[in-house]
C-alpha cells in the first residue's frame, strides 16, 4: 500500500507547470486533490513517473461569476462550492449534486476539475456538467483550447485530455428563467459512490416543457446523456394530469436506452431498474421547482 | 529529480524540519518519523477514515497526502487535541463519559472529522453529525455512542458552560 517512486515537481506558476508537462509527455500526471490519485498510486494500479502537483498554483484557485456564468478553476475543491452563496443559489443542480460526493474530509481536497478530469463511471461532476452543457478549459504549452463537455468525456476513466495538457477550469452557463433542477442518487451507504443517479433540468412556459436535459450516473461509460427521454419531454404538457404518464414514460425510455453491466456492487438489471427510478425522482423534482418560479 | 526534500511544517502547535522521501505519506511521516502514532492507519486508500488529521484548519486523509504537500502547512493530529494544562478536550471526555469508544483505532479520525463539523454547525442535528460521520468506518461500537458523544458536546456549548471546541 505504498507508492511506487516517481518525480515530484510542485510548480509555482502555471507556465512552469505546463513546460514539466510538456517535457513529461505521457509519463506526467497532475496531482490535483489526490482523493483518485493517491488511492491508485498506493495500491499500485497506477506508476506514472513524474507528478506534477498543481497545489501550489494560487492563480487555479478561483470560483468567479460573471454574466456569462460560473467558472470554476483547477483547484477549487468540492467543499468550496458548497460555502458559496452564489453556486448554492445560481446553480442549484451543481450544489445538490456536490453535497453527495463522498464525505467531508475528501470534499474538503477533492476538485471538482479533478472530478471530471477522471471520469469515473459513478461521479457526480461529470453527469452536471453535461446537464448544464458546460465547458472544459484545457491547456497545454502549445495554448488554450475548450470543448464542450460531451465531447470531453470519451468511456471510462477516459477523457479527450492529450498528453501534456491539464485543465484549467470548468464553465457553467447561467440558468435560463422557468428552470428547475434535480439531482438524485442511490447509494447503499451514504457519500459512497452511487450506484445509479439521475440529473435533470426542466424549462417550462405555460406549463409545457419547453426544453429537457437528462443525464443518467452509474451505467458503466460516464455520463450518458438521455437524449430518446429528452426529446419525448419537449413541448409535452406537464400539468398535474399528464406528468406522472410523461415521467413514467421517461423512465421507461431510459432502461431501454442504458447498458448497465454486472458488478460487485449491484446486478446489471438491478442498476437499470435503479436508473429509471432515479429518472422519475430527479424530473419531478425538477418540475417543482421550476414551478415554483 | 532528488527523490528527497525538505519541508518544515507545523504540528500540534511544534514547529519540525525534515528531510523526507518525495512519496511518503502524510500519515507514515508523522507516525514513523514523529513518532506520533495516534494517527492510526487502515486502509491507505481514502477509505476508513481512521487516518484523518487537521491541515491548515480543514480535515484531510494524511493517507492521501504527501509528506512534501504540508511543507509549510499547521497540523493538528490527535496528540494536539489536549488542552497546554493537560486536560481532554471537551469531546474527548464525551467521548469517554458517553461509551464512544471501544478499541479506540477509529477515534483520532472520528474526533477531528467532529470537531469540523461542531465548528461548522455548533448546533447540529442526529442526521447532520451521521452525515459528517460517514466517511469514518466504526468496526465496534455501532456508531449510537459516537453519535450520541457528538451530540452531548454540542448540548453542552449550548448552555451555560460554553466550552471553546477548537
Ligand atoms: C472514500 C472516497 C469516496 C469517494 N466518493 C466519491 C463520490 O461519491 N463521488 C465522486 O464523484 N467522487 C468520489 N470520490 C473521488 C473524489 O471526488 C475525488 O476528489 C475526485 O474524483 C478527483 O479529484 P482530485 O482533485 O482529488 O483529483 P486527483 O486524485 O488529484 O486526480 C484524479 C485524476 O485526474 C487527473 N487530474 C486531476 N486534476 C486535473 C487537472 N486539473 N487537469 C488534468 N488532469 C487532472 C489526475 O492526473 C488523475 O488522473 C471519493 C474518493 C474517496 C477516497
Ligand atoms: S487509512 Fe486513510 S482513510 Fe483509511
Ligand atoms: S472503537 Fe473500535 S473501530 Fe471504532
Amino acid at each position: 500500500m505504498k507508492p511506487a517512486w516517481f518525480d515530484y515537481y510542485a510548480p509555482r506558476s502555471l507556465d512552469e507547470a505546463l513546460r514539466i508537462l510538456a517535457d513529461a509527455g505521457p509519463n506526467g500526471r497532475v496531482l490535483a486533490g489526490g482523493q483518485s490519485l493517491m488511492p491508485m498510486l498506493n495500491c499500485r494500479l497506477l506508476n506514472p513517473a513524474i507528478l506534477v502537483d498543481i497545489n501550489r498554483l494560487e492563480v487555479l484557485n478561483s470560483l468567479d461569476v460573471t454574466k456569462d456564468g460560473l467558472t470554476v478553476g483547477a483547484l477549487v475543491r468540492h467543499a468550496d462550492l458548497l460555502h458559496d452563496d452564489r453556486v448554492r443559489h445560481g446553480w442549484p443542480l451543481l450544489f445538490e449534486a456536490t453535497k453527495q460526493v463522498a464525505h467531508p474530509a475528501i470534499r474538503n481536497r477533492g476538485t471538482v476539475c479533478g472530478s471530471v478530469a477522471h471520469n469515473d463511471p459513478a461521479a457526480e461532476h461529470p453527469s452536471v456538467l453535461v446537464t448544464l452543457d458546460g465547458t472544459v478549459v484545457i491547456a497545454s504549452a502549445a495554448g488554450r483550447r475548450e470543448l464542450p463537455a460531451e465531447q470531453f468525456f470519451t468511456g471510462i476513466l477516459s477523457t479527450a485530455l492529450q498528453p501534456g495538457e491539464m485543465v484549467v477550469a470548468l464553465r457553467y452557463p447561467p440558468q435560463p428563467a422557468g428552470t428547475g433542477t434535480g439531482f438524485v442518487e442511490f447509494a447503499r451507504r451514504l457519500g459512497d459512490f452511487a450506484m445509479a443517479g439521475a440529473a435533470a433540468t426542466l424549462t417550462l412556459r405555460d406549463g409545457v416543457c419547453e426544453h429537457a436535459r437528462l443525464t443518467v450516473v452509474g451505467m458503466g461509460e460516464g455520463p450518458f446523456r438521455a437524449r430518446a427521454a429528452e426529446n419525448m419531454l419537449a413541448a409535452r404538457r406537464l400539468g398535474a394530469d399528464d406528468r406522472n404518464e410523461a415521467f413514467a414514460e421517461a423512465a421507461e425510455k431510459v432502461r431501454a436506452a442504458v447498458e448497465p453491466a454486472d458488478d460487485v456492487h449491484a446486478s446489471a438489471s438491478y442498476r437499470r431498474h435503479l436508473a429509471g427510478v432515479m429518472t422519475q425522482r430527479a424530473l419531478e423534482t425538477a418540475l417543482a421547482r421550476a414551478g415554483a418560479h | 529529480m532528488p527523490r528527497e526534500q525538505n519541508i518544515r511544517l507545523n504540528v500540534n502547535g511544534r514547529v519540525y524540519e525534515r528531510t523526507v522521501p518525495v512519496r511518503l505519506s502524510l500519515a507514515d511521516f508523522l507516525r514513523d518519523h514523529l513518532h506520533l502514532t495516534g494517527t492510526h492507519l487502515g486502509c491507505e486508500h481514502g477509505v476508513c477514515g481512521a487516518c484523518t488529521i487537521s491541515m491548515n484548519g480543514r480535515s484531510a486523509r494524511s493517507c492521501l497526502t504527501l509528506a512534501v504537500q504540508a511543507d509549510g502547512a499547521e497540523i493538528v493530529t490527535i496528540e494536539g487535541l489536549r488542552a497546554a494544562d493537560g486536560s481532554r478536550h471537551p469531546l474527548q471526555q464525551a467521548f469517554l463519559e458517553n461509551f464512544g469508544l471501544q478499541c479506540g483505532y477509529c477515534t483520532p479520525g472520528m474526533l477531528i472529522t467532529a470537531i469540523e463539523l461542531l465548528r461548522e454547525n455548533p448546533q447540529p442535528s442526529e442526521q447532520d453529525v451521521r452525515e459528517a460521520l460517514s466517511g469514518n468506518i466504526c468496526r465496534c461500537t455501532g456508531y449510537q455512542a459516537i453519535v450520541d458523544s457528538v451530540l452531548a458536546v454540542a448540548r453542552d456549548t449550548q448552555g451555560s458552560k460554553k466550552r471553546e471546541i477548537v
